[in-house]
Formats: structure tokens, sequence, C-alpha cells
């Protein structure tokens, strides 16, 4: 048997795939795309809630909000460690995302306006996230999968920290009600897009259920999330703002309306709210740490050249 | 640059009575910077009481596959296990 079929087989079986196996090169290409794509997702979603922890309300909240980006800045490194598993360099995976030739979640190239964002994006983005990521901790790929698993268990007070703020705000005055409808508004159809195109259009998703990178199709997993969300945004007493959504007792599930794919492809294209500033910001705090870098790595050699220890 | 900085491979105790575990790696200049970045990155939230970085360098694996003929050996030798022994039920704490 060939070297392919018996990686097949073994995929199909439910076998994890190690480092050092043998591995189909297209295997190892879509997951060092998708995995850097991850982690760049997690270093550049530190930008959009860090704006705000300088300005969140209480030190209470600011503990949490400093919390949670650094748990963001943890995920890219263990996703960054992971591609590196398969043959990518650390500092290549950097640089495709500073010249703009890789891509991270279009979801972030969306501005913060309010502090309910932050609630709201614990809720509902991080809450997507959740749904696209639970499958992944059973994905082929043992260092990814593991990765995951860590993830998925952090996201969990992501998720619960943004819905209780925003719990907090809906029992406030009529105008923080307001500040979270309207933040939910902003941020409800930019969520559904988080799942990438339905799954008539998506170019990886085939090959990738086969290989077992990915578990469930991009509209499973929309249709799982809007499920979850309609009786959470009930419970706040927000309205989900999709006139289209209903219960279908026929199917078991919530019909809703298609998110604007026309806008999410000029996202993705890079013509989103703050495409160009997330990436200059994030090109801009590489290159000021270089000195940092330069110098650490000076200091570390003089030292084994003076004592020879690393 | 980072890459320049050498990538170590970071293990944990979770509490004490545990082995180390590998948890994952990381770059950094020097040992000291990796086990004060390993508490960073791998045990935010009381996952440890002990890391130990080891230079990924510095690992000697078994081989480059790991399903190979190098742990055939014990394939074949089932008389290793308690299970392999048939001892009637009535035979007390055996």
């Amino acid at each position: 048997m060939d070297l392919e079929a018996q990686f097949e087989r073994a995929v199909e079986a439910e076998q994890r795939v190690e480092p050092r196996d043998w591995m189909p090169d297209g295997y190892r290409r879509t997951l060092v795309r998708q995995i850097a794509q991850h982690a760049h997702s997690e270093i550049i979603g530190m930008q959009p809630e860090g704006n705000w922890i300088s300005r969140a309300p209480s030190l209470r909240r600011k503990a949490i909000l400093l919390a949670k980006v650094q748990d963001e800045a943890g995920h890219g490194l263990y996703l960054y460690a992971a591609t590196e598993t398969l043959g990518a360099d650390r500092d290549d995976l950097t640089g495709m995302l500073i010249s703009g030739r890789q891509k991270y979640s279009s979801i972030f190239n969306y501005p913060t306006l309010s502090y309910a964002d932050v609630g709201v994006i614990g809720w509902l983005v991080d809450g997507a996230a959740i749904c696209n990521q639970v499958p992944l901790c059973r994905t082929s790929y043992g260092p990814y999968a593991r990765a995951m698993i860590r993830i998925c268990k952090e996201e969990s007070f992501h998720q619960r920290q943004g819905y209780e703020l925003l719990m907090t705000m809906m029992s406030g005055t009529d105008a923080q009600r307001a500040m979270v409808q309207e933040s939910v508004d902003r941020w409800w159809w930019p969520s559904l897009m988080m799942f990438g195109p339905p799954d008539a259009e998506s170019s990886n998703t085939e090959q990738s259920m086969k290989w077992r990178i990915k578990r469930n199709t991009n509209d499973e997993l929309r249709q799982k999330f809007v499920d979850m969300s309609v009786p959470q945004a009930q419970k706040l007493g927000v309205t989900l703002p999709d006139p289209e959504l209903k219960w279908n007792a026929e199917r078991g599930h919530h019909d809703f309306g298609q998110p604007d794919w026309e806008e999410f492809w000029q996202v993705v294209g890079g013509n989103g709210p703050t495409n160009a500033q997330r990436v200059a910001h994030r090109r801009k705090a590489h290159e000021d740490g270089e000195w940092v870098r330069a110098a650490a790595a000076a200091h570390a050699s003089r030292r084994v050249a003076r004592e020879g220890v690393a | 640059m980072s890459s320049s900085w050498p990538l170590w491979e970071v293990f944990v105790r979770g509490k004490r009575g545990l082995n180390h575990v590998h948890v994952g790696s990381l770059h950094a200049p020097d040992a000291e910077m990796a086990v004060r970045n390993a508490r960073d990155v791998y045990t935010r939230r009381n996952e440890g009481v002990s890391i130990w970085v080891v230079p990924a360098a510095s690992i000697t694996a078994s081989s480059p596959d790991e399903k190979d003929p190098f742990f055939e050996p014990s394939g074949d030798k089932v008389y290793r296990h308690p299970t392999f022994y048939e001892i009637p039920e009535d035979v007390p704490h055996l």
C-alpha cells in the first residue's frame, strides 16, 4: 500500500497524525495555512479589545479585560508553535501577516466603537469562535488538536465574562441598554460571517473534511451558533437584527437570513473598515520590538561566551 | 529576530506527585527567559507547580516514524501482561 493510501486510511480510522509522520504535501500546506491564519487571528484579535483596557469602567473590568487580551496572545503562541511542528518558520509567518500576504479572521476588521462591544465580542464573537473551535479539538493533526483543547477551555471564560458584562449593562439605564442593542446590531452579521462562505462556495471544505482537519461544514456550524444564540439573546433582552429569524418546528432549527456576502468578500479582500489599521499596528509593534529581540539575543550569546552556559 | 532565538520544549508538572508532561514549545533567547515565558504562556491558570525547558535541538527521538519496527519486539510478547494467565475464579487475591 502506498504512503498516501496508508495515510488516508489512518485518518479515516480517526488516528491522529503526529509531526514526524509521513503526510501528503497538500495536508501539510492546508494545515500550515489554516493554523497560521488562526494564530494571526488571535494576535490581531488583541487589538479591538485592547483598545478598551485603559477605558474599562472599573478595576475589576480592567483586570478581566487584561487577562482576556493576554489569553489571546497565549492562543496565538500555542498555534504558532503548532505550525512550527509542521516545518513552518515563525518569522516567515509574522512576515506574511504584516505584509498582508496571509489573512486573519475578518471579524477583527470591524471597529470597537463602544464599551458594550467588549461584552458583545465576548458573547457573540467568542461564542462563534467556540462553535468553530470545539470540533477542532478532534482535528486529525495532534499538535493542532491539543492547542485547541487548551484554547477552548480558556474561551469559555471569554464568553462568560462578555455575557455577564452585558447582563450588568442591561440591568442599568436605558442609555446602557440602547448601547448594548446598538452593539448587537453591528456585530450580529459579522459574527455569522465568521463561519465562512456558504458550503456551496467554500473551496476548501471538501478536502479538509476528508482529511478530518475540519469536522463540520460552515453552514452546519452557523446553524448551531444561531440556535445557541437565540435563547441567550432572549434572556438578555436584546433583539437579533434579522427579520427572517424564526423557529422552524419542522426542521427543529431556527430559520435565518443570509449575511451580506458582498460585504464579506470586500472585507476579506482587504477593504474592511480597519484592515489597514490592524496590519499597520501589528507591523509597528513588530518593528518597534526589534531592538528588544536583538538585545536579548546579544545578552544570551555573551553569557554563553562568558560562562559557557546556554 | 525570533528565529535566531532557539526553540525550547516545555514540560509542566501539574501538581506534586505527577510527572512533568510536555505541553508545547516556545522561542526564547536563553533558558532563564524560556522558563519565564513558559510560565506566562502555559501556566496562566495554575496548571503547574514546576516547569522544565529543554532546547528542542537537544532532544534525541527514537525514529522519524513513530509506528515502525522499533517497537515491534514487545508486540508479540503478550505473556508480559497479567491477563495472559488463566486462573480459576475461586482463587483469592490473585
